[in-house]
């Protein structure tokens, strides 16, 4: 005897795929047909038997090692051939090597020289300026005086604070030739230490503080509005530090 | 299979290679031999690759198996045509296709639903392996084997009772030999 439900409902309701209501509605039939029951325990009887038999079998290591090769950029040649690739590798990094050596060694070299010229310049217009007589041109701790005073003498303008209240007292200004280049430079006061702030145009973009040191002497630099601003001091970075940022305040 | 940049293959790699198993299970079932299946799946995966820029995201798994099962028919229908024509008539005709190497690692019991599910035609078998050993659900079944979702749940009670009568025979055989 089969049943009509059997066909069109059984399988679904085992495999968990009926609608809501389709499975609500099997159920309901399932109350009083027999054949249906002993049909779905026949079914779970053979899904068991499946399972326990392990019929899935796992693709071999060999296919998989096939696969693999096959999906490598350059598929693996004979031996002869692979030799030959290898010389072509062992080239390549030959030419890399040269590269480096002439283009990217230089770079960084540039880059190290372009600091070390620039720090010397910078401390030794530092040095220069604590030879006596030569702190300041013009002696003011009036800002408005010492700004007036630049007038004609650079082509940019910057501003001119005092930071007294903060622990930096102005002491005036002066013009340095800093590597050929025409230079404003504040002179501030910071407890016993000198700090002398050269200031000049540049067409760089904004960068933060960058710190450094040399011969005793602690610089720090960074640029702001396609101004430039290097303060050098004896004093501790940190207290460079607390100057730069009351200077882009 | 190096139709594929660098950004594809890490894809292929990532979406498709985890499905290896699946693909060659399901090839295993439909060609009954071990060794034929190693050569069509790695076929079908080739093709894969060859077609891999189609697939825009999806069930990986049954785009995969798609292919797979095309491939397997279409070896089948080239080296083997007379399989693909043969409708379940309650016996026993498709002969085993036993390795030296399926029989050593077949217990008993496995031996017996081995043989029995290789019996069943290819059109219900493949719906057999992909719920019964694939996990795979109705949607999928019918994306893999292009078969109307509605049709789905009609081949299974075909194959599943296909599957119960050939276990049955079996044992029927068993128990005459046995007497």
């Amino acid at each position: 005897m089969r049943c009509d439900f059997a066909d069109s409902l059984l399988h679904g309701y085992f495999d968990s795929e009926l609608s809501a209501p389709s499975a609500a509605e099997f159920e309901h039939h399932l109350q009083h047909c027999v054949h249906c029951a002993v049909e779905l325990v026949d079914l779970d009887l053979l899904s068991g038997q499946l399972q326990v038999a392990q019929l899935y079998e796992a693709a071999p290591a060999s296919l998989r090692k096939k696969i693999r090769i096959n999906l490598r950029p350059v598929a693996p040649t004979p031996a002869p051939s692979s030799l030959l690739s290898w010389r072509w590798v062992a080239a390549a990094a030959l030419l890399l090597v040269a590269f480096v050596v002439w283009r990217v060694i230089p770079a960084f070299h540039g880059e190290e020289d372009y600091q070390a010229r620039f720090a010397t310049g910078i401390v030794d217009a530092h040095l220069r300026s604590l030879l006596p007589g030569q702190i300041t041109n013009v002696n003011s701790n009036d800002p408005q005086t010492v700004r007036a005073w630049f007038e004609g003498k650079v082509k940019f303008a910057f501003l001119v604070r005092d930071f007294a209240d903060y622990g930096f007292s102005l002491r005036g200004g002066r013009v340095d030739v800093v590597q050929g280049r025409t230079v404003a430079t504040l002179v501030y006061a910071s407890g016993e230490h000198l700090v002398n702030v050269f200031i000049w145009p540049t067409r760089q973009q904004d960068a933060d503080p960058l710190a450094g040191s040399r011969q005793g002497y602690q610089w720090i630099d960074w640029r702001k509005g396609k101004i430039e601003f290097c303060a050098v001091s004896d004093a501790p970075t940190s207290d460079l530090q607390q100057l730069q940022r009351l200077f882009t305040n | 299979m190096n139709d594929l940049d660098a950004e594809n293959r890490l894809r292929f790699e990532q979406l498709v290679l985890p499905h290896l198993d699946a693909a060659f299970n399901l090839a295993r079932w439909l060609l009954r031999s071990r060794e034929d299946a190693e050569d069509v799946a790695q076929e079908a995966f080739l093709r894969a690759c060859r077609f891999f820029r189609g697939f825009h995201g999806g069930d990986a798994r049954a785009w995969l198996l798609q292919i797979v099962r095309n491939t397997c028919y279409s070896w089948l229908g080239k080296n083997r045509p007379r399989e693909l024509m043969v409708e379940f008539d309650e016996e026993l005709h498709l002969q085993p296709v036993a390795t030296p190497e399926s029989i050593a690692i077949a217990g008993e019991g496995r031996e017996r639903l081995n043989r029995a599910l290789e019996s069943v035609p290819p059109r219900f078998r493949e719906v057999l392996v992909l719920r019964e050993l694939e996990g795979c659900s109705y949607k999928e079944i019918a994306a893999i084997t292009s078969i109307p979702i509605g049709t789905v749940m009609s081949s299974l009670s075909r194959a599943r009772r296909q599957l119960h009568s050939a276990l049955a025979n079996s044992s029927h055989k068993e128990a005459v030999s046995e007497v």
